[in-house]
């Protein structure tokens, strides 16, 4: 089953910025269904970026976060290759978790944009 | 089947060796995988639940960070002047502040103002980049938490088609 999570990570230098995208409805509950009934609030609580076993970046979402939620940080310590693992966790209990190597400033757009669409 | 009892006694003592080799590296194995994963997954308990409930900026700030956050220069807030689509408004949070350690983004006039908030440890930006949905024309407000302190901007952002389907 393919991922939920698509992730970019560019190294560039000591520092590595993240691009992360999740498909998620992030329902907000306020919304109505065709019927007139409210579609309860169903949405991304908690995503957790990690890098060597460190957190290095939580996200703590509420239903205001648009849906299919993009975020982007940067952080330092990491070099190209090394592994980063992006989870989350909704309030329904849903789940979903990629590991997504994080590549060098220099590799090429075409590259990239096949590796993503493999996520 | 090959019963241990069956092979004569050296390689009877090679065989159960070699068995307890596999079932104890296997152990240790899911042991290893599991702290790994559970490392790795995201937290529930983390999530400040009484702070996302709150119906207004003040008592959300109040919930998320116990203090009360003073206006500053060093907050950046981008946001559109004008939403065209009340369900996708691009923000980014930054700031020049030392030692951040937390980030987030309320609207003030949607039912339930805190939107998001980020934890920054050590080593990471204090910058963030994350889409909203706002239900109406709204104040939107950036907080950082630098060295216990907490710092905000806000920049009023209108929007035409409200995000919360209404």
């Amino acid at each position: 089953m393919a991922s939920t999570i698509r992730v970019r990570a560019v190294a560039s230098g000591d520092n590595t910025e993240v691009q992360a995208l999740v498909q998620h409805p992030m329902d907000s509950g306020f919304v109505k269904d065709a019927k007139g009934n409210l579609i309860p609030p169903h949405h991304i609580e908690v995503v957790e970026f990690v890098h060597s076993g460190k957190a290095v970046f939580t996200a703590l979402w509420g239903p205001a976060v648009a849906k299919d939620p993009y975020v982007k940080f940067s952080f330092k310590g990491a070099q190209k290759g090394d592994d980063l693992t992006v989870s989350w966790v909704d309030n329904e209990g849903g789940s979903d978790s990629l590991v997504a190597k994080i590549l060098s400033a220099a590799w090429p757009a075409w590259r990239w944009l096949c590796g993503c669409l493999v996520h | 089947m090959i019963f241990a009892k069956d092979l004569p006694g050296r390689t009877r003592r090679r065989f159960l060796k070699g068995l307890l080799a596999v079932v104890a590296s296997s152990l240790g194995l899911r042991a290893w995988l599991k702290t790994a994963r559970a490392a790795a997954a995201a937290d529930v308990a983390k999530w400040p639940k009484e702070a996302f409930a709150q119906k207004t900026e003040a008592d959300a700030i109040k919930a998320l960070y116990g203090k009360e956050a003073e206006v500053s220069d060093k907050v950046r807030l981008d946001a559109p002047e004008i939403a065209e689509n009340g369900a996708v408004v691009p923000i980014t949070v930054s700031s020049a502040l030392p030692d951040v350690t937390s980030i987030a983004v309320l609207v003030s006039e949607n039912p339930f103002p805190l939107a998001s908030a980020y934890t920054i440890p050590p080593g990471t930006s204090a910058m963030v980049s994350n889409r909203l949905k706002m239900a109406k024309t709204s104040k939107v407000v950036a907080l950082v938490e630098s060295a216990g302190k907490v710092y905000s901007a806000s920049k009023e952002v209108k929007v035409t088609v409200g995000g919360c389907g209404g």
